[in-house]
């Protein structure tokens, strides 16, 4: 993976990230990055699933939300640091999904689709139920948990680096994949599954591996995220929106790829920020999202980067 | 004389609903022969396949593969075993190329390869079955033809002990049917077994060391083609009750 | 020699990517009853879909009464005097008999002379004209047959097109429905016969052809095919 332009690509992505917003200590640059990070990261997670094996998650919010739950929880109740607070939200969200996807994997394109939304509303209700997260007020963490790292004004520094951070991770991961044996694996499933069963593709493994997989960062991005807020509240944990918006930027990129992804998140959340300040548009994001959506199945099926691709064969062999 | 049979059907029936599509089914292929299946349609031939190798689980009977139980195995885990098939109506990874194909097909094949020397095997198929002039191609650009050889590329890459073809010269012009035969000899001097199933009778009659017979489900004979074709119960499964027009001449 | 009614000059046609004709020429006669036998998958079904149109021909040319309807639509065929009995029959189960009957009359060819070929047909299958009401789902697989060759010869065709007559019926049956066919032929109406059973085909056929990997394999009177080891070979490879 070294010696191939694309790892390079990527690190000069992180280094943008990391430094920009240092220039003149641009706070409301890292602002909006950290939703670029946000998404970069939730759509390079869900492509593992989306765009390789061809099954779409619908609720992969449920990862972030959960995770932002296990953080959030371990920090208020059990006066955990941040560090290992996220990563238990990592691995904890992943043994879940692990034996989840062993259940709902078994189905099928549409039927998957749904169940992966049943989850969501069964998690959520789980949440707004369970008194030791708050029920349905949710749980409000004092901003003495921001003086381990330096204070209010520092730590959001910290956890904008940690982003990145988990962006890169999400990034290089979906890279990782791609190019190894597993990640072959997994778009034969997503090109014709019988098939790739035939040929010894070991697909119920592999397909549970990839759901598990696609969970642990945006897990921990969860965590970080509410951390950040300093609260959490089922309605938001839990929204479809996000996860919505995720295959939205999936699709516009280009399912499949990894830059695609990138490069759909970053200008999906332009698109986003614009439509949210516009007067006539304001209300109606989810409306475009979902227009969109449909205009790129339609008609762009490979995304912005089929569309780089065909008219810039080159450009396939450095970008993912 | 040569050791156990690489494939052994033991009474292996399978019925769906109502139809008994294969009844009662014992034969057994020997390494390094090639053994061609033939019957009218619907005999049972494909699903006869779909058993061996996974896709369905026989309701009774037993399915051997080189020593090994594989009745009602996952294709995943037959595949592992060394047992590699084609399909009837091509199967191809659409949006991948012709070497990412076969690299699938070897990755995941009998020694569960790594990517490095999957691709290697890949390019061995590749060349064996003369697709060499269109490895970068995607499979979805491919004629019928060559998605008919990448099927047997693909197959061939997870270097198997047994090769199921199934009708795979459908469709294709006399040339073509005479290239397909070469890289199925060729395939069988490289130590591989084939069981075959062709409706082009005269390829697969001088193909094969031995023919089974199936008519509705059940074996109707066994042996040389030679013998097999002038056999009167497997004429009569083809050509017809000759009863049925005697009785038409009586009333005529 | 009687004249050609029907020919197909060097048809190449398939589904989709799948070539299954070849170059298949053939010609069928007035009042007689020409056959087709050929293994499974050897491209009998093929070449009648796409005579009649319900397949489109890549190449080469379908003359009926020497004019080049290759590429008319289906219906039109009917006009002209097309009529093809599919395989497996492909009634309307859930109409009447009479009523599908009345489909097949449903040409303006075959309105003009409706009243009285009803009544020849149920002259022809007595049997139908007692069971004229009953759901054609529900009747036995020959009446079934009966039904489909009766709807054919509702549209007063030139020629009947028939694919597969044997498959799956008793052999009562079948003796029964080809004594009707006889009749009609003597009666001048030509008979194009896709048929499995080939002793059958070659009993009642004046003409045969033999279809192999979407070629005429050969061809010829039965009395001389019966005697060559050539339809084995077709069938069988050696």
């Amino acid at each position: 993976m070294l010696r191939r332009p694309f790892f390079y690509v990527i690190a000069l992505v992180i280094a943008a990230f990391a430094g920009l917003p240092l220039i003149g200590n641009n706070v409301e640059l890292r602002e909006s990055l950290v939703l670029a990070c946000v998404y970069i990261t939730l759509a390079s997670n869900l492509n593992l699933m989306l765009g390789y094996a061809g099954y779409i998650n619908f609720g992969s919010i449920v990862f972030f939300g959960l995770g932002g739950y296990i953080c959030v929880w371990l920090i208020y109740a059990h006066d955990w640091p941040l560090a290992v607070s996220l990563l238990a939200a990592g691995v904890g969200v992943s043994a879940l999904a692990l034996i989840f996807g062993l259940g709902i994997l078994r189905l099928r394109g549409a039927f998957f689709a749904l169940s992966t939304i049943g989850i969501v509303e069964g998690v959520q209700a789980f949440a707004e139920n369970f008194t030791p997260w708050g029920g349905s007020s949710g749980i409000y963490i004092s901003p003495q948990v921001f003086q381990p790292l330096g204070g209010p004004a520092r730590a959001l520094w910290v956890i904008y680096f940690a982003f990145v951070a988990v962006m890169g991770a999400s990034l290089y991961l979906s890279y990782a994949i791609k190019t190894s044996k597993f990640g072959l694996g997994l778009l034969a499933i997503g090109q014709n599954e019988d098939a790739a069963a035939i040929l010894g593709v070991p697909t119920p493994r592999y397909k549970a591996l990839a759901y598990s997989a696609s969970a642990f960062l945006p897990a921990i991005a969860g965590g970080l995220y509410f951390f950040k807020s300093a609260f959490i509240q089922p309605s938001d944990a839990f929204d479809l929106t996000l996860s919505t918006e995720a295959i939205v930027i999936c699709m516009l990129g280009g399912q499949g790829t990894v830059s695609g992804v990138a490069l759909g998140a970053f200008l999906y959340e332009q698109l986003r920020g614009y439509l949210l300040t516009s007067s006539t548009f304001a209300n109606f994001q989810l409306t475009i999202a979902g227009v969109l959506l449909l205009l790129i199945v339609l008609f762009f099926p490979s995304g912005l980067m089929g569309f780089i691709y065909s008219r810039l064969p080159i450009a396939k062999k450095v970008l993912e | 004389m040569s050791a156990a049979p690489l494939l052994e059907l033991d009474r292996v029936s399978k019925r769906f609903g109502g139809l008994q599509a294969v009844n009662n089914l014992s034969f057994t292929i020997n390494e390094g022969e090639i053994l061609g299946l033939i019957g009218p349609n619907g005999a049972g031939k494909s699903t006869l396949f779909n058993l061996i190798n996974g896709v369905f689980a026989p309701n009774t009977g037993k399915i051997t593969f080189d020593g090994v139980d594989i009745t009602g195995e996952k294709p995943f885990i037959v595949a592992r075993h060394g047992l590699a098939r084609t399909h009837q109506i091509v199967q191809p990874l659409t949006n991948m190329t012709v070497f990412e194909n076969c690299t699938v097909g070897a990755c995941f094949g009998k020694d569960n390869k790594p990517l490095q020397r999957a691709r290697g095997a890949a390019e061995a198929a590749i060349a064996l079955t003369g697709l060499d002039d269109r490895r970068d191609m995607l499979a979805l650009h491919l004629t019928i033809a060559g998605k008919k050889r990448l099927e047997l590329a693909r197959a061939l890459a997870a270097e198997p002990k047994l090769l199921l073809l199934d009708e795979v010269l459908a469709g294709l012009n006399p040339t073509e049917v005479e290239h397909m035969i070469g890289v199925i000899r060729k395939i069988r001097e490289s130590g591989v077994t084939i069981l075959i199933i062709e409706h082009l009778m005269q390829a697969i009659m001088s193909l094969s060391d031995r023919i089974v017979v199936l008519n509705y489900g059940e074996k109707l004979a066994e042996g040389l083609p030679a013998e097999v074709a002038s056999d009167t119960a497997v004429i009569e499964a083809y050509l017809g009750d000759p009863k049925l027009a005697a009785e038409l001449e009586g009333h005529a | 020699m009687a004249e050609t009614v029907l020919e197909i000059e060097s048809l190449e046609a398939g589904y989709g990517e799948v070539q299954v004709l070849w170059g298949l020429s053939l010609k069928a006669r007035r009042g007689e009853l020409t056959a087709i036998v050929g293994a499974n998958g050897a491209g009998k079904t093929t070449t009648l879909r796409a005579v009649a149109g319900t397949i489109d021909p890549w190449r080469g040319r379908v003359l009926f009464e020497n004019e080049d309807v290759t590429r008319l639509p289906t219906h039109l065929k009917t006009e002209r005097g097309f009529a093809l009995v599919p395989e497996g029959r492909q009634l309307f189960s859930s109409m009447s008999v009479a009523e599908n009957l009345e489909l097949g009359a449903f040409t303006k060819r075959a309105a003009r002379s409706y009243a009285g070929r009803l009544e020849r047909i149920f002259t022809l299958f007595p049997r139908l004209k007692e069971r004229q009401r009953q759901l054609a789902g529900t009747l036995s697989g020959g009446e079934q047959q009966m039904v489909a060759i009766a709807r054919g010869l509702m549209s007063d065709p030139d020629i009947l097109i028939i694919d597969e007559l044997s498959l799956g019926l008793a052999p009562v049956v079948v003796y029964q429905l080809l004594a009707t066919l006889k009749q009609l032929k003597e009666q001048g109406l030509t008979i194009l016969l896709v048929e499995q059973n080939v002793h059958l085909a070659l009993a009642l056929s004046d003409y045969a052809y033999v279809i192999a990997e979407g070629r005429i394999f050969t061809e010829g009177l039965p009395k001389d095919l019966a005697a060559k080891p050539e339809i084995r070979k077709a069938y069988l490879g050696l």
